[in-house]
């Protein structure tokens, strides 16, 4: 028989009958009196991948929730991925921690502003921030693209907004990124990556 | 890494220097350690300092921060002057029997061509000798003096033993003893691996670090072999695919030199990128550029590139200037930028002298910070005391900050350090409003894109134009933009030999790079992830952990770029005649018709030993370049040149030539090259790294990584410590000309003194991962003291190895 761990899980915490807990060096009686569900057992398991260094760990997360459209899945934990044919189920003391990052107090909820001069940060819409964004770019880009270079050859580039691409994201969001900037006409771009 | 990370296990010698991979890369490291046990692999080690690496070591010896190509030149002689290369291979695979333009010289340091005031090398004598057809003249007898031989052996005559001690430091034993480790690899059937890191690239010479040691591996032949190559061991979990998707101002997706100002038409700029083969026969791969390049054309600009208007490549930007990050704070510093946008990337901590960084950010009109975490960056105009003295009522920067999801909260791919692809799948949302990159990146470009259908703007073509044909326009899923990476079939695609074949249906996914065409017919946003989501689906999501090759091989997990190979350059585990050159480790062999085995080949599959075709295909001469002709824009040979911050009076190598202390060709900036201290003032060389329980500026948020590692010090040697009356515990002061920090010391005996051309070199360590926000105690930025300068070819910064002064604060 096939079983998965979290299937395993699940039947062993609700209780196979009593023949194979005997099995497993348990008197039933007292052990189906004490048992409760393993928090695992309640969980779903997503395969995600470390997103620090470049082993690029195959992690398991843990979370509350089966990902309906009206749940909200919350992580309780994090393991290697024994399947990962580099880490073979491994984590190092970094990726020990992920879970403290995902819930680290300094993750931002809100997006923000700090105007000009002021000393504090101001809450605002995804709405407002993404026009007020784009209002810049646009006055910025009207006023600075280069159509043409000193000896009339065609260039189309703007250069006084740049942009620093991360590296811990994914390949869709770099490659989208990358076809935006360009389609905009930006050459002052780099990447965590050079460093 | 030309090799990956489970292949490591097949090595009989593992050389770990310019990195530190049993603390930078722990779960990788394993397979040393599974090396080191199952085949009896030795492990040795080269660092500045004793790490966790050099602990399990079988041997260490230690090195001066910035002296790599002393070193690996000295291993370049050694293996010259005992004859222990692997003859056959360098001979067939490498360009050792190429003739090189009689004007080339090397004379006092500096290559022939050099400009001082530009400080730019004219690499004209730099070339190979042509014959009539356009082919390189060769010398099979490798005893022309202008053949590439005896031009490198010449070169590294002067890398004696003796030599490289007085530069490196290292003991002369020790040296001797790792050339006589390494040189036993030189046999057709022992292999070595290089794992290095930042180590070697955070230096004004870092790119010729990294070719010295690919020198070696060609002249070992160990470049294809399984338990071989050349491995980076690179930083983030995606910083290979984020390198692959050419978020850099120099290239396109999959590496396409990006054009500039002097490519005026498409015609123009297809043919400077489309070599003619060098040598008969060869592959010259890049041939194929126009099918890369037009089918990303048409990826991005989709019906609006025709045929007609050269394929829209008149919207492309072209580049006047370089345009890297320190160019970039450059500009900024200058006032010559007026918006910046920091995408999960937090400049103030990672890039050189954070001064000048602050100030740069400080003339802006509007800064956008995008990133899961409350970065440094995003507060560089917040006082934060000593750690961050800041006026805000000064700073007119509009500073915006935008919450993204992380790893857990989004769909997508992640390519690690081998190539190898791997799907990941949403665990849960993020917390409050955070939205993922894609989500932003499209949110912004839909707005920015209705401004300008409403009331048009500078050239408004390519912003109305570029193809978006995502379902939900907003929010594109990653499956369709992975399916576009891969690219699709526009017209029917047939089969060059035979027209009534047809390979990909209009609208079908391609199954690989060779179906793409220059003529429109089909797109790929990077022709080299071309594959990883064919007809068969998302080849990337394979999760077949099976190795029926025993090599560790695992064909079926993930998808490798390039066409699911693991091993690049492969056919060069075989001999001429397509025998593996170690049958126990076969990668591929020539069976009698093609070419298979382990792995998908690096060749032709059909193409017969008896052809002569070479096993490096991107080059148009078929083989590895011992002496680079072009790419390398500070000398076809690597040299030893000091950091543009050294210990010492100048280069021991040129010792008349002040020219040549530093590398001729690396980029200054006016008022930086002022800045460069001089040892009678600093004189400790300081190093920068970084520790197991942190990675970069990242888990100082993480209360777990905090708790383990709470508070910066910095590591000083004894015999320093006693000189400057500093105990294990107190807090010092450590000053370069661009900063200081305090932190707490710690005395240690894993960085020693080391005897330098007649002087006593102490080193300062210096660990990285603090700043003024997250859940650690608060400490300095480390970039604080490093200096503003960059390798000379890929301009990452020079942060291993600067100067700095240390005192009892």
């Amino acid at each position: 028989m096939n079983v998965t761990r979290r299937q395993f899980l699940k039947v062993t915490a609700a209780g196979l009958g009593s023949s194979s807990l005997a099995m497993l060096g348990f008197s039933p009686q007292p052990a189906l009196a004490e048992i409760r569900n393993f928090k695992l057992a309640r969980t779903t398991e997503t395969r995600n991948t470390c997103p620090y260094c470049s082993v690029s760990c195959g992690v398991l997360i843990y979370s509350l929730g089966d990902k309906s459209k009206n749940a909200r899945a919350e992580i309780i934990h994090i393991e290697g991925d024994p399947d990962n044919p580099v880490n073979r189920g491994t984590l190092c003391p970094k990726g020990a921690g992920l879970l403290d990052m995902i819930h680290s107090a300094s993750r931002l909820k809100h997006p923000e502003v700090r105007e000009a001069g002021s000393s504090e940060w101001k809450r605002i819409t995804w709405d407002d921030a993404f026009i007020r964004i784009a209002k810049h770019l646009k006055a910025d880009r009207d006023a600075h693209f280069i159509k043409t270079n000193a000896d009339g050859a065609t260039v189309n580039r703007w250069n006084t907004t740049g942009f620093l691409a991360s590296s811990a994201a994914s390949n869709e969001a770099g490659y989208l990124t990358h076809k935006v900037l360009r389609g905009l006409g930006v050459v002052t771009l780099d990447t965590q990556a050079r460093i | 890494m030309t090799n990956h990370w489970v292949d490591i296990k097949n090595a009989d010698l593992i050389l770990v220097m310019g990195g530190n991979a049993a603390e930078a890369h722990p779960c990788g490291f394993k397979w040393v350690v599974e090396a080191k046990a199952s085949r009896k692999a030795k492990l040795v080690v080269v660092d500045p300092r004793f790490t966790r690496s050099a602990a399990v070591s079988d041997f260490y010896a230690p090195i001066r921060a910035g002296s790599d190509i002393a070193f690996l030149g000295g291993v370049i002689r050694y293996l010259l002057a005992n004859d222990k290369i692997h003859h056959e291979y360098v001979k067939a695979f490498t360009n050792a029997a190429f003739l090189i333009n009689e004007g080339f010289q090397f004379e006092d340091g500096l290559f022939s061509g050099y400009d001082a005031a530009k400080r730019k090398y004219d690499t004209a004598t730099w070339q190979y000798q042509l014959d009539g057809q356009g082919f390189v003249k060769i010398d099979e007898t490798l005893q022309s003096p202008n053949c590439v031989f005896q031009i490198m052996k010449r070169h590294y005559a002067r890398y004696t033993p003796e030599v490289v001690s007085r530069v490196a430091g290292t003991p002369r034993a020790d040296f001797l003893k790792i050339c006589e480790m390494i040189a036993e690899t030189a046999a057709p059937n022992r292999t070595m691996t290089i794992c290095y890191a930042l180590g070697w690239t955070q230096h004004t010479v870092g790119s010729q670090n990294i070719r010295t040691m690919a020198m070696i591996q060609l002249l070992l032949g160990n470049m294809g072999m399984a338990g071989g190559g050349v491995n980076a061991l690179r930083g983030h979990a995606n910083v290979q695919g984020i390198t692959d998707q050419c978020l850099y101002s120099e290239v396109l997706p999959g590496y396409l030199s990006a054009p500039a100002d002097a490519d005026k038409t498409r015609a123009e700029y297809l043919a400077k990128r489309t070599p003619k083969p060098l040598r008969p026969n060869q592959m010259n791969f890049p041939q194929n550029f126009p099918k890369w390049h037009t089918s990303l054309m048409k990826a991005w600009y989709g019906n609006a590139a025709t045929a007609e208007n050269g394929f829209c490549y008149d919207w492309l930007p072209k580049k006047d200037a370089a345009y890297d990050v320190l160019a970039l704070f450059e500009r900024m510093h200058q006032g010559k930028m007026n918006g910046f946008v920091c995408q999960g990337f937090n400049p103030l901590a990672s890039v050189s002298h954070k001064a000048k960084v602050t100030a740069g950010l400080a003339k802006l009109k509007y800064l956008v910070v995008i990133d899961p975490l409350a970065t440094e960056t995003a507060e560089f105009w917040k006082d934060y005391g000593e750690f961050n003295p800041a006026d805000p009522a000064a700073i007119q920067t509009e500073v915006f900050r935008l919450p993204s999801t992380c790893f857990a909260e989004q769909d997508g791919s992640f390519t690690n350090s081998g190539r190898v692809i791997q799907w990941h799948w949403k665990a849960a949302d993020g917390p409050g409003e955070a939205m993922s990159d894609v989500d932003i990146v499209a949110g912004l470009f839909a707005r920015l894109r209705a401004l300008y259908a409403k009331d048009g703007g500078a050239f408004p073509d390519p912003v109305l134009g570029l193809a978006w044909p995502y379902r939900i326009p907003q929010r594109p899923h990653p499956e369709e933009i992975a399916m576009e990476i891969n690219g699709k079939a526009l017209a029917d695609v047939t089969d060059p030999k035979d027209p009534t074949k047809v390979l990909a249906k209009a609208g079908e996914q391609l199954a690989g790079f060779a179906q793409l065409r220059d003529d429109g017919s089909t797109a790929s946003g990077n022709w080299i992830y071309c594959g990883m989501w064919s007809q068969a689906g998302n080849l990337t999501a394979r999760r077949d952990p099976a190795d029926l090759t025993g090599l560790g091989q695992t064909l079926n997990w993930g998808f490798a770029w390039p066409a699911n190979r693991r091993i690049l350059y492969n056919r060069a585990s075989c001999d001429l005649a397509g025998k593996p050159w170690d049958p126990s480790r076969t990668v591929i062999k020539w069976d009698g018709a093609k070419w298979g085995g382990n792995d998908i080949p690096d060749m032709r599959p059909d193409a017969k030993p008896e052809e002569g075709v070479m096993p490096f295909i991107m080059n148009p001469e078929g083989v590895a370049r011992l002496f680079a002709p072009e790419r390398m824009v500070d000398g076809p040979l690597p040299e030893h040149y000091e950091p543009f911050e050294t210990p010492l009076d100048g280069n021991p190598m040129h010792p008349n030539n002040p020219k040549a202390v530093s590398n001729p060709a690396a980029r200054v900036y006016p008022g930086d090259l002022e800045s460069f201290a001089k040892a009678k003032d600093f004189p400790y060389v300081a190093t920068t790294y970084r520790l197991v329980e942190h990675f970069h500026f990242w888990t100082k948020h993480s209360l777990l990584n905090a708790i383990t590692q709470p508070q910066q010090f910095v590591e000083i040697g004894e015999e320093l410590a006693r000189e400057k009356g500093i105990a294990n515990g107190d807090r010092v002061r450590v000053r370069s000309t661009r900063g200081q920090l305090t932190a707490v010391a710690v005395v240690t005996k894993r960085l020693r003194a080391l005897e330098v051309d007649g002087r006593k070199i102490h080193t300062v360590g210096m660990p990285i991962h603090w700043g003024f926000r997250g859940a650690t105690h608060p400490g300095y930025i480390t970039n604080t003291l490093t200096p503003f300068v960059g390798d000379a070819n890929s301009q990452t910064p020079e942060f291993k190895a600067f100067l700095v002064n240390i005192e009892k604060a």
